[in-house]
């Protein structure tokens, strides 16, 4: 019995990411509409985008290789897997075990390799320009990623997230200088990682300044379904992982009663509203940087990431 | 068990000689790389029965040879027996690679003889259990394999590569020489004597510098690594994979067997050094890769980043080893170990892949191949995996190393030292860069080589490679996937190592849920590279044949968009510079003194524009170039003494008796 709910309460999340990905990126549109005083797409916009991709032919240029057919299934299942190990509303997730942390940024460090491989394969100018600048924001995103990690994994005592979570939402946690530094630096990494304004503009196109659109110019059809999807839902992790690690509250515990998931769920629902919210003020607020910009950026948060570590070992000594 | 792998190790040395007939036969190198081929394998077989079923009593084995008092020693530990499998596996690869490739050789004459000859050597090192045979099986290995890189000797940089590499060479063994004379003179040449032995602390302090300079220069440590890019790949390509992915292991091996096997416990500071040489190898040895454009320098240089993250995991074993926490000190040892192997995998895919590369085009400049993914598929397909598994990214085993090390990284607040507990987070932060740009490194020579479209053409003409060296490169492609999934099994079999040189070992895997790696605690880190490939496999193949199913499974072909100025010319496409160039602006500045120069002619001249990348690599001119200096002019002074009489030679010897006996006196 208990199994049963386990797996079901797995499947339930998978979906859930699945399932909420596109509506998170329709609402963040909506709201960046509503804020220059446009009315905007509708909420239900990305999913209708998904469907007509999916329906129509792909155009394959001449000399695409098998890879790059492959790889947006490759990308799709990455960033799926990586996005279903993320806590959301419950915390007791059966397979939560199988990678922590590390591994989940590293396995969203697969997808992207195989995103800037698939930019390369057909040989045009714009897809080389957009994989050689997506591994230069990467180079210092990683590590700033990681070590942020390493600060909020030495505080928490695990890289395991659920652990995390819980201890984060317990008492035992107190305000640290540390967390307010881990936190400003996730929310950079998370800016960078998903492409957004004030690293790159995911509403761009024809524009020598776009990384992440340039990579997938040469898609079309189910593929770029695909990658787009891929995209949302990593959107979606992020927003998620900051939820989970800065704001744990009210996620329901493994033993937790149907009431109380269905709380958990409305909950995150609010979360992800407010973060989503946030976040498109933030996009508005702000213009895009320039490309060489972009590693300063980058940087501030690494020697934020850093300091949080280290400070870390000062404010635990106190 | 150790006879059978000394007669091995004979017959490998019985098998030079013969080098030198078969290679005027047309088929001698098949029946020479057949013959190592066995040898290796039975050397495979005898040392990975040790490892995984421990004898009570180590074997070992006392040979007339050598010094006439001492003889040869020779013993099959579990670090040795782990060193043999990591050795004769890339011996075992490297030979069945050969067995096609070398069939193209120009010089066969100048390979053949020094191939088997450097296997053993590289064999006896890790057997070798008297400071005695211990060096000259070293300064054997420098030497045949200096033949070897100087094989194509009609090639000026080769020449130059070979140079460097003696005299690195020379300066490592010197630096071995005085460590073992160091430890000998309390105790004797033989292994067992020194363990048993108590030096001061002087001594041991001493010892660890000088093994670190001897094994590093070897294992190219920065800043010792200047020979490495220049030798490794002037050797034919089977050779370069041993030379990358196995005898920098055994370098590995001489410094774990002096310092971890027989010096007494550990200081804390000796594990400070060896981070802080560690920590920045890895990440300047890949930051160089990123700069080159010759395929196989760009992956000599990532072995420099690969031994800076494995002696990144021994300095993280000696630090926690130091301050009593041995539990942590096998995770780390155990990481270091685990990457050791791992390298030796895909770093020789990769350099047989390069070699494959080569074989079909004649080119090692990136700028000049692309699209080999079309023209050589399987290559291009079993190149990807060990790109994918260098780069350190699940579910290959680059990453399980990489992680594991992470792990005990995590650790370093429950060390008391302070310094130590600031350094090491840093060194991780390091290896966090490290192997966000060996991603980007890989990207792009994976991306300008086999993805694209042909830039010049040779590589347009390019063809599959042959059966051997496919078998090969998928065999061992096979094993960084199996070595990603199951990182458990692996672990397991470790763990003789790790009791035997840090006394403890991490928690048994083998048997935990689903195969699961659980460093310490199931609360605190766990891993399943299985369970990841299977969800990740079952995740693209479900989302595949739904839409295929559901939505649509029509493609067409048309011309690439690139948003609608497509150029047919190949010249358009990113290349090896300016794919990098984000980062050389970016990193490059300050660390090479990167510089570019653009030269504009006015409007009416014909002369075409030109940019110029310049580099240099600020190690060499702050270091290597003084003391060549110093040395030139030193030997201009010195070279007088060659043009004397004999009147005043007699005269300098009679000087320099006096001098002799005077001090004799005194």
């Amino acid at each position: 019995m208990n199994e049963l709910r386990d797996i079901l309460s797995q499947g339930a999340q998978m979906s859930l990411v699945l399932g909420l990905a596109p509506l998170l990126t329709g609402f963040v549109r909506k709201v960046k509409a509503r804020l220059l005083r446009r009315r905007g797409p509708p909420l239900l916009q990305p999913y209708r985008d998904l469907i007509r991709l999916m329906r129509k032919d792909v155009v394959l240029a001449d000399n695409a290789s098998w890879l790059f057919r492959v790889i947006p299934y490759l990308i799709f299942s990455g960033t799926w897997v990586a996005a279903s190990l993320v806590p959301t509303f419950g915390n007791g997730l059966l397979f939560s075990w199988t990678a922590d942390l590390i591994a989940i940024i590293a396995l969203l460090g697969s997808a992207r390799f195989f995103q800037a491989l698939a930019g390369m394969d057909v040989g045009t100018a714009f897809g080389g320009i957009g994989s050689s600048r997506e591994v230069m924001i990467a180079s210092l995103a990683e590590p700033a990623m990681l070590i942020t990690v390493f600060s909020v994994a030495m505080i928490a005592g695990s890289t395991q997230l659920a652990n995390v979570a819980e201890f984060m939402g317990s008492d035992a946690v107190g305000l640290r200088v540390s967390l307010g530094m881990a936190f400003v630096a996730l929310t950079i990494m998370a800016l960078a990682e998903n492409a957004r304004i004030p690293v790159d503009n995911p509403a761009t196109h024809l524009e020598l300044t776009m990384v992440h659109e340039a990579m997938v110019l040469e898609y079309s059809g189910r593929h770029l379904a695909l990658i787009d999807l891929s995209s949302q839902l990593k959107l979606l992790l992020y927003v998620s992982l900051i939820a989970c690690v800065f704001l744990p509250w009210g996620m329901a515990t493994a033993d937790a009663s149907v009431a109380r998931l269905v709380f958990g769920a409305l909950l995150y629902l609010g979360k992800l509203t407010l973060l989503g919210f946030l976040l498109a003020v933030f996009e508005t607020s702000i213009a895009k940087m320039r490309v060489f910009r972009i590693p300063e950026f980058l940087g501030a948060a690494l020697m934020l990431a850093l300091l949080a570590t280290l400070v870390r070992f000062v404010s635990g000594s106190l | 068990m150790i006879a059978v792998a000394l007669w091995s190790v004979a017959a490998l040395l019985a098998l030079a000689p013969a080098g030198v007939v078969l290679s005027t036969r047309p088929r001698g190198s098949i029946i020479l790389y057949g013959g190592c081929l066995i040898a290796t394998s039975t050397l495979c077989v005898t040392a990975l029965s040790d490892l995984l079923y421990v004898p009570q009593l180590t074997p070992s084995a006392t040979l007339p040879i050598g010094l006439p008092w001492l003889g040869a020693h020779f013993r099959l530990d579990a670090l040795s027996a782990f060193f043999l499998v990591v050795i004769n596996l890339g011996g075992v690869a490297a030979s069945l690679f050969a067995l096609g490739y070398g069939r193209h050789e120009d010089s066969p004459g100048r390979v053949l003889p020094f191939y088997p000859a450097y296997l053993a050597a590289m064999n006896i090192v890790v057997l070798a259990n008297d400071a005695f045979s211990f060096l000259v099986a070293w300064e054997f290995m420098s030497l045949t394999s200096w033949a070897l890189v100087v094989s194509h000797h009609r090639e000026a940089e080769n020449i130059r590569a070979g140079y460097v590499y003696l005299l690195m060479a020379s300066f490592g063994t010197l630096a071995l020489l005085l460590a073992f004379g160091l430890l000998a003179s309390g105790a004797g040449y033989d292994f067992d004597a020194i363990r048993a032995s108590h030096p001061s602390a002087a001594v041991t302090g001493m010892v660890v510098i000088l093994a670190l300079l001897g094994a590093g220069s070897k294992a190219g440590l920065v800043p010792l690594h200047a020979w490495l890019p220049l030798a490794h790949p002037a050797a034919p390509s089977h050779v370069s994979g041993l030379m990358s992915g196995v005898m920098t292991k055994v370098a590995v091996y001489g410094f774990v067997r002096i310092v971890f096997d027989l010096l007494p416990e550990p200081v804390w500071w000796w594990s400070m050094v060896v981070l802080l040489v560690g920590g920045p190898t890895a990440t300047l040895g890949v930051l160089y890769a990123l700069m080159q454009r010759d395929i196989k320098r760009v992956l000599a240089y990532s072995t420099i980043e690969n031994i800076g993250i494995i002696f990144t995991g021994l300095g993280l074993a000696l630090a926690f080893k130091a301050e009593g926490l041995d539990w942590v000190a096998a995770l780390a040892f155990t990481a270091a170990m685990l990457h050791v192997f791992n390298h030796a995998l895909f770093k020789s895919l990769l350099f047989f892949g390069a070699g494959a590369v080569l074989g079909a085009t004649g080119e090692r400049d990136m700028e000049k191949l692309g699209g080999l993914i079309h023209r050589m598929p399987k290559t291009a397909f079993a190149m990807l995996i060990g790109c994918v598994a260098i780069s350190a990214l699940p579910p290959f085993n680059g990453f399980v190393s990489e992680w594991l090390t992470f792990q005990a990284i995590l650790l370093s607040p429950q060390l008391p030292s302070w310094g130590l507990k600031l350094v090491i987070p840093a060194v991780g932060g390091l290896l966090a860069l490290a192997a966000a740009f060996a991603a980007a490194c890989f990207v792009k020579l994976y991306g300008i080589s086999f993805l694209g479209r042909p830039r010049s053409d040779v590589a347009a003409s390019a063809h599959e490679t042959d059966r051997f060296s496919l078998t090969a490169m998928l065999v061992l492609a096979a094993f960084c996937l199996i070595a990603g999934i199951l990182p458990g099994l692996f672990i397991d079999a470790l763990a003789p190592v790790s009791k035997a040189m840090v006394g403890n070992i991490m928690p048994h895997q083998v048997g935990l849920q689903w195969l699961t790696i659980v460093p310490i605690a199931e609360s605190r880190s766990s891993y399943n590279g299985l369970l990841v490939f299977v969800f990740a496999a079952l995740c693209g193949t479900a989302a595949a044949s739904a839409i295929h199913r559901l939505a649509s499974d029509r493609l067409r072909r048309a011309p690439a968009w690139d948003c609608g100025y497509p150029d047919p010319n190949p010249a358009i496409q990113y290349s090896a510079s300016s794919f990098s160039q984000p980062i050389r602006r970016v990193f490059g500045s300050v660390i090479f003194a990167a510089r570019e120069i653009g030269e504009m002619p006015p409007p009416s001249s014909p002369r075409p524009a030109r940019l110029r990348v310049e580099l240099r690599d600020l190690i060499w001119d702050a270091l290597y170039a003084p003391i060549a200096m110093v040395v030139g002019f030193a030997t201009d002074r010195i070279n007088i003494l060659q043009f004397l009489t004999i009147r005043r030679y007699l005269t300098l010897v009679f000087v320099a008796l006096i001098v002799l006996l005077l001090v004799v006196a005194l």
